[in-house]
């Protein structure tokens, strides 16, 4: 243990922030819990925003021949769309929910880490800044999320846009980095004593299988990027077919990334939607262990369908025919998913809540898209149907009626932890509704101008093409759905002022986090719980009576079975760095845009400031003044 | 004792949690150099090699042969260095860390002297397909190689103005994962690109 207790640079420039509050305890906070909300807010926002520009594009779709933005401004706010909604709301909405739930059911005081957690949001922040002030800086990005080449070379996209999405999505790939490895190395080696790999609620393992997927995808995408960035800056020749390059490597990079990134993006919803269904439905999960296998083999086989995305590139009958098969054989263990669902409800006695009902549309919407996924799997199918509206219909099936459909059901169902309120469930019902109508009107007749032929990516059409009627049907359910959110923010205001005390438990839950009080406190666990079965807080409140029912443990409230040598609650003491670092990191993209002396200025930065941390202990001792030591 | 998540004495599995960091870090890391280096292998044609500046034109395998070695020796001098982390022989952990930076330097002149070498041939990072994948891949390596010198080289200078941020041996212990780590991928490198990448290839008939 280390026993200075200023770190390298903390005694010179300034003290520790031991207890910062306000604007400060949120700036330098490392507690999971805190940058979790952050996650969460700041996801919501890009969600807001890149549902405007969704809402701009369907308005111009909604007529033959509309005039209400230029082609230039709708290319990019399609591919500013498509890029944030993977990149800067699912995925960091999944992550609000790795940080705040992930030590709760596992029985852990914090992640593994907890300033590199704090560097992750923070550098997800700024790199999600970094892509949209291409909007201000001379043009967003205008080559789809999927940025084929040569499209993204230099003499077809001339400004800076395709620059600021590179350099974006680098820093971006960074904090997803650095939570990936964090929640591997905490889910590994934090869990309370008992909490075997078996007996870890199934939303735990998604997140498991969802970190590996990052940790090890999102390299391939680094490099992609960097390729494509060395061919636009300084003069390499990877995707420049004049010279010998080859356009198709980042068709196979990119994907080699990009599917795994579909898993990435579902995984934590259905890690979710499994902690629901059980809840609602009064009874353990269906088939645990399948559960766990299927995870695992969508986590594997995910690597091997890449392809698909490129069937009509012309790779040959055989590697065609080679990813038809993996493509349909992981329908697979995504079916045992939705069995298991389906197997967890039959019998039981289902509340109909808000999360419920997210949870069951997320079952029905999921399995639409992916029903239309397996089509796409069959090649000469897929010919007829790629790069046109049908593929849009099936991606929002899968991520709108899919993985936001989850995150929804795990919003309603975890804000009484988070916050310690209900939200109120009518509004959350009414916007349940213009959600689920709101979205198959959007997204629904898609799948009839697609096979009608109608492209991806255009920004208008001619009249009598036969598309008029569905596209108007789409644009007035994209109002629908953007009721739906208006309700869902007036939900939450009046929850916050209004809403009923949730109380630990109120949705009589099987899994740790409930056996803590809602906020929960600082430290998490008054004592470490010891953990001696599967969904266990359930076990701690009911046993099986004689009829075989579960019968409730009279003794209300009675203190859970704890582990009993740990009295001395230590927290890790807020920091500075893991802020500077990010903004170093973020300076060292800028400059490249802008001035070589800000990515100079940020290179010094973050070398000072890695340092500093480095040698900083992770807990500042009781005697300089942690009020925390001990503090209840 | 004082429970905190950082300095936790007993984690799940018994493994330290930074030492279970730097191998997930690793692991990502051989994504990315696997990235790096299949670029370069689908680039393996003679088409790809315009202006005559092909691998069996340039490389000097004798000389990548030595610079290979020193790295090789680094990684000795790591492993004794950890060795006597452990031994907590401060005297030794100095000199192993101290003769781990200095090989990794002149490795790193090896390559500063191979770059402009080539650069003087006339094959910079845009001449061709081979520029671009070998300085980009090379250079990367290069980048790894001086972050960890950087390290190792900080880490040998607190040993004096800082000792008890370096008496633990499970600092030295990381370092040293990923200044092996990164030996590998130059074994894997300079098979690939070096060994591998110029057999076959006749200087003479290209361009």
């Amino acid at each position: 243990m280390v026993t200075t207790t200023k770190g390298m640079w903390g005694g010179v420039i300034a003290k520790r922030p031991i207890a910062p509050t306000g604007v400060l305890g949120w700036l330098f906070t490392i507690d999971h819990k805190r940058i979790g909300i952050l996650y969460g807010v700041t996801a919501f926002i890009l969600f807001l925003l890149g549902g405007i520009e969704a809402l701009l594009i369907r308005l111009q779709l909604t007529s033959a021949n509309a005039d209400i933005i230029s082609p230039e401004l709708y290319n990019q706010l399609f591919t500013m769309h498509g890029t944030t909604m993977i990149f800067m709301v699912i995925m960091p909405m999944s992550a609000a929910f790795f940080n705040f739930i992930v030590p709760l059911m596992i029985g852990a005081r914090d992640v593994a880490f907890p300033r590199l957690n704090a560097f992750s949001y923070w550098t997800f922040l700024f790199g999600a800044i970094l892509m949209n002030v291409s909007f201000l800086a001379g043009g967003a990005p205008a080559v789809g999320w999927f940025a084929y080449s040569p499209l993204t070379s230099i003499q077809f996209s001339l400004g800076s846009g395709v620059d600021f999405w590179i350099l974006g999505l680098l820093v971006l790939g960074v904090a997803s980095l650095a939570a990936g490895f964090n929640f591997i190395v905490t889910i590994v080696n934090m869990r309370a004593p008992g909490m075997s790999m078996m007996r870890l609620p199934i939303f735990i393992w998604m997140t498991l299988v969802v970190n590996f997927l990052i940790i090890l995808a999102f390299p391939i995408i680094t490099v992609a990027l960097i390729l494509l960035l060395f061919d636009r800056q300084f003069g390499t020749t990877f995707f420049e077919v004049t010279s010998g390059g080859d356009p198709l490597l980042w068709q196979h990079l990119f994907w080699a990334f990009g599917h795994p990134e579909v898993y990435i993006l579902i995984l934590p919803a259905m890690g979710i939607v499994s902690e629901v269904i059980p809840v609602f439905s009064k009874k353990p999960l269906f088939g645990y262990s399948t559960m766990v296998l299927a995870g695992i083999l969508i986590g594997f086989m995910g690597w091997g369908v890449w392809s698909h995305h490129m069937f009509t590139v012309g790779l040959g009958p055989t590697a065609n025919a080679a990813f038809s098969l993996t493509t349909m054989f992981i329908a697979v263990p995504t079916g045992i998913k939705i069995f298991n669902w389906l197997g967890t409800m039959w019998g039981g006695s289902i509340s109909f809540t808000t999360p419920m009902l997210f949870a069951i549309g997320f079952i029905a919407m999921f399995t639409i898209g992916g029903m239309s996924g397996v089509m796409h799997a069959v090649a000469p199918s897929d010919f007829q149907q790629s790069d046109t509206y049908f593929v849009v219909a099936h991606i929002h099936y899968v991520l709108f009626g899919g993985a936001l459909f989850g995150v929804f059901s795990g919003i309603y169902y975890w804000w009484p932890k988070i916050t310690g309120k209900i939200l109120n469930e009518m509004l959350g019902k009414i916007s349940f509704w213009l959600f689920f109508i709101g979205m198959n009107l959007t997204f629904f007749p898609m799948h009839f101008v697609g096979l009608d032929g109608m492209p991806r990516r255009i920004y208008t059409y001619s009249e009598g093409m036969g598309w008029d009627l569905w596209n108007a049907v789409s644009t007035v359910g994209v109002f629908v759905i953007g009721l739906g959110i208006l309700v869902f923010m007036q939900n939450v205001w009046y929850t916050r002022r209004k809403g009923k005390q949730a109380g630990s438990d109120p949705w009589d839950g099987r899994t740790l986090e409930w056996s803590i009080p809602s906020p929960p406190p600082e430290y998490n666990f008054v004592e470490i719980p010891n953990v001696d079965g599967r969904d266990a807080f359930w076990s701690q409140k009911y046993f099986e009576g004689p009829d075989g029912k579960p019968t409730k443990i009279v003794e209300e409230n009675a203190p859970i079975k704890t582990h009993s040598d740990d009295h001395d609650i230590h927290l890790p003491t807020p920091s500075y760095y893991p802020v500077l670092v990010a903004l170093g990191v973020t300076l060292i993209a800028a400059g490249l845009l802008s001035h070589l002396f800000f990515s100079v200025t940020g290179g010094v930065l973050t070398f000072v400031s890695v340092l500093g941390w480095a040698l900083e202990p992770p807990t500042a001792p009781a005697d300089d003044g942690d009020h925390r030591a001990g503090a209840y | 004792m004082a429970i905190t998540s950082e300095n936790q004495e007993h984690t799940s599995t018994g493994l330290s949690n930074r030492k279970l960091l730097m191998w997930t870090f690793l692991g990502s890391e051989c994504l990315f150099f696997g990235s790096l280096i299949a670029t370069h292998m689908v680039n393996r044609n003679e088409a790809a090699f315009v202006h005559g500046l092909s691998p069996a034109c340039l490389l000097d395998i004798p000389i990548t042969s030595m610079s290979t070695f020193v790295l090789l020796m680094s990684s000795v001098a790591m492993v004794l260095a950890v060795a006597a982390a452990y031994r907590f022989d401060v005297k030794q952990q100095r000199l192993w860390l101290l003769m781990t930076a200095s090989l990794g330097i002149i490795f790193l002149g090896f390559q500063a002297y191979e770059f402009q070498t080539f650069v003087n041939e006339g094959l910079t990072i845009g001449t061709n397909l081979f520029g671009s994948t070998f300085f980009t891949l090379t250079g990367f390596h290069g980048a790894h190689v001086t972050l960890g010198v950087v390290w190792i080289f900080i880490m040998f200078i607190l040993t004096y103005i800082k000792p008890d941020a370096t008496s633990n041996p499970l600092n030295t212990d990381i370092a040293g994962l990923y200044w092996h780590f990164v030996d590998i991928v130059w074994i894997v490198i300079f098979t690939v690109i070096y060994l591998i990448g110029s057999y076959g290839l006749d200087c003479g008939h290209v361009g």
